[in-house]
């Protein structure tokens, strides 16, 4: 058998080779001495997220530190930010400039929409009258907020929208003006929030200055329980390193727990990588991403991969067949504690919603708990599908090994509130008549992103973060609780 | 932590007003020495953006002059209440007394939003002086000029107390308490700050040749 059928050659974007390989012998070709001043600038190992920012910019290699302007193929705002974003872009670049590209901004309106707030409806206007005028090719537009069907446009929460519209792709650079923007990491890109005068920047330009991060390197082996979901994966970490502990830098996850997860699993635990304080997060694009990109658009991609021998700032381990579900506490999401830990706290109300936590796996599972323990929820349980698709699929969808039944069925057996319209709604407060905003001190379990004081609402209320399972639990038991309990 | 919010509250002297011109974004004139000086607020670590700017006041668009400025009249009042019990914008005003926030770390943390930094500007913030600060914020503040993210290496939020005079020389990189006389050192504010200086990114941009004005 000849070497080369025995190897692994790394593919030409560097992947590195997942199999280990037995070589009994190499022999490499003799290379002519290169001359020191011929070399030019040595091709160095890479992270994932260097790489496509060393694509994105000038340089043939980038390290954590440089300043680079990189490129910029996406960014995305909302009705929150979007107004005062285009408002900064009109002022600097003047009132007859065109954005960089009419198909590389998405606009979508999904922050404060079912209000009667009149400057919230009035900012949705805006991002129409922005979008009329610069010809944005992407505007999922709202007119009729009383029947979200009835808009054949408006899709709902951006960083799912944006998923499952095909704006997410392995290998790009994406902005958007909203902290969960890291959302797309997932798909093995590099994305992260900003604010509405580097967005403006970014319409203007196409660019923008950056820092390289450097990367912390997150494995998480091992089979995943029946009982666990990607959100307790993502607190374990959060709770591990802090609020803080991700500070300008790239979070990298790997392992056969997330090679194992689907897009709506690989998504939530991307979308959180702020809350650490990261700048982004990632995970490397396989046939799963392939797949899942595939069937929403045509346009072409070209995945990048950290190299065998890149530089991580931090490593860390898990076995998580030995983890358990888990919540964060008031009032904050690195305050982790075990469910079970937490039995003795009563609740008042579960909402099961927003981009880390209302995508259709969420439901599914949610419906899939409730299925099998065949009771009602003891406190009102919230229910917001991110996008209109979402909504669909609660639905339409058979629950996988629930008699044919689909979520919203099991649902309404279970004596949950009734789907609402998609949209971020309570996860972070919003106008006063937000569905299911906290207006009064209430205890909530929440598969939201952030439970700082008056994250939902009221000031005094109680927020405890949790996966969809620890959230449907806590519903049927009135109290904090273990999935377990009803597994 | 309430006892020394009371003992701040008796130590004001009222005849003694802290003459602070309150404007929006910095915009410092060349050659002016970057010197603050006036009252203080304290705050504690992980102030998150919720309780700068609570998520209900985002339908103000910060583009429009006169929603800017009501931006600056509800800044940090998501604090809690129990913890703090000196309101940073005082009930039914537009402007603070405190053009400086003293923080504890990771100041800023949560949301991208843009309407965290310009509502402490808009409310006359002219300075953040913390132990460290979430990038998004950091950035944010310096993109929009409106207000200098200075850094330190002491917990000043545990030395210093609102209400308190004091002055933040970003030039020699100390920070000065006028009650108690006692001097903390500050990181140098570095690039970031000539951008502050000029009123943020874009005007620090034309300023240097780097854009056309269209």
């Amino acid at each position: 058998m000849s070497l080369q059928a025995t190897m692994n050659a790394p593919c030409a974007t560097g992947r590195v080779a997942r199999r280990s390989v037995k070589v009994s012998a190499i022999s490499a070709p003799p290379t002519p001495a290169r001359a020191p001043s011929a070399t030019g600038s040595v091709k160095r190992a890479m992270t994932m997220t260097e790489k496509i920012l060393a694509n994105h910019s000038d340089n043939a290699a980038v390290k954590p530190g440089d300043n680079i302007w990189t490129k910029v193929d996406k960014l995305m705002t909302h009705d929150v930010c979007g107004p005062g974003t285009f408002g900064i872009f009109q002022k600097e670049f003047g009132p007859n400039a065109k954005v960089w590209d009419n198909e590389r901004v998405v606009i979508i309106p999904d922050h404060y929409i079912f209000t009667s707030d009149a400057r919230a409806n009035r900012n949705v206007d805006i991002l129409r009258e922005v979008a009329g005028k610069y010809n944005i090719k992407y505007f999922y537009d709202i007119t009729d907020r009383s029947n979200f069907k009835a808009n054949p446009d408006y899709k709902g929460v951006c960083h799912v929208a944006l998923a499952q519209e095909g704006h997410c792709k392995p290998g790009e650079v994406l902005f958007g003006t909203d902290s969960h923007t890291c959302n797309a990491g997932a798909f093995g890109q590099f994305a992260t929030g900003v604010g509405n005068t580097d967005a403006g920047f970014i319409l203007g330009t196409g660019k923008l200055l950056i820092k390289v991060p450097p990367t912390m390197r997150f494995v998480m082996d091992g089979e995943m329980p029946e009982y666990l979901q990607a959100k307790d994966l993502i607190l374990q970490i959060i709770g591990e390193i802090s609020v803080a502990g991700a500070t300008y830098k790239a979070m990298e996850f790997s392992g056969s727990a997330i090679e194992g997860m689907n897009m709506d699993e690989r998504m939530t635990i991307c979308n959180m990588v702020v809350e650490a304080g990261g700048k982004n997060g990632v995970i490397a694009p396989d046939q799963t991403t392939f797949d899942y990109v595939k069937a929403r658009t045509q346009e072409a991609f070209e995945p990048v991969y950290s190299d065998g021998a890149a530089n991580y700032i931090a490593d860390y381990k898990w076995d998580v067949s030995k983890l358990e579900p888990l919540v964060a506490a008031p009032h904050s999401p690195d305050n982790r504690k075990k469910a079970r830990e937490c039995s003795d706290v009563k609740i008042d109300r579960v909402y099961i919603g927003s981009c880390t936590g209302g995508k259709t796996e969420d439901f599914l599972t949610a419906a899939k708990l409730f299925h099998r323990a065949k009771r009602q929820v003891k406190v009102p349980t919230y229910l917001v599908p991110a996008t209109q698709k979402v909504w669909a699929d609660v639905y339409t969808l058979p629950v996988p090994g629930c008699d044919g039944k689909t979520a919203a069925e099991i649902f309404e057996e279970a004596g949950c509130i009734t789907p609402a319209a998609p949209s971020c709604a309570a996860c972070l407060g919003g106008p006063r008549d937000t569905f299911a905003r906290m207006n009064e001190p209430e205890v909530c379990v929440s598969t939201t992103n952030r439970n700082f004081p008056g994250r939902m609402g009221h000031k005094e209320g109680q927020i405890y973060l949790a996966s969809p399972y620890t959230a449907a639990a806590s519903a049927l038991k009135g109290f904090v609780c273990d999935p377990r309990e009803y597994m | 932590m309430l006892a020394a919010q009371k003992r701040a509250l008796v130590a004001q002297r009222p005849g003694r007003q802290s003459c602070v011109r309150v404007c929006a974004k910095v915009s410092k004139k060349d050659g002016e020495p970057r010197v603050i000086r006036g009252k203080c607020f304290v705050t504690k670590d992980n102030i998150d953006t919720d309780q700068i700017i609570p998520a209900e006041y985002l339908t103000l668009v910060p583009s429009k002059p006169d929603e800017y400025e009501k931006l600056g009249s509800y800044a940090l009042i998501g604090l809690p209440d129990d913890l703090y019990t000196t309101r940073y914008v005082k009930d039914g005003q537009m402007k603070t007394e405190y053009p400086i926030i003293i923080g504890g770390q990771n100041f800023g943390c949560g949301s991208s939003r843009e309407h965290a930094p310009v509502a402490l500007g808009a409310a006359g913030a002219k300075v953040c002086v913390a132990e460290s600060y979430a990038r998004i914020f950091f950035r944010n503040c310096i993109a929009t000029g409106e207000l200098y993210p200075c850094e330190t290496t002491v917990r000043l939020c545990d030395e210093l107390q609102t209400g308190s005079e004091v002055t933040v020389d970003m030039d020699k990189n100390v920070l000065t308490d006028h009650s108690t006389g006692k001097t903390y050192q500050l990181q140098e504010i570095g690039e970031a700050g000539p951008v502050i200086d000029a009123g943020g990114i874009f005007e620090y941009a034309r300023r240097q040749g780097m854009i056309k004005t269209a």
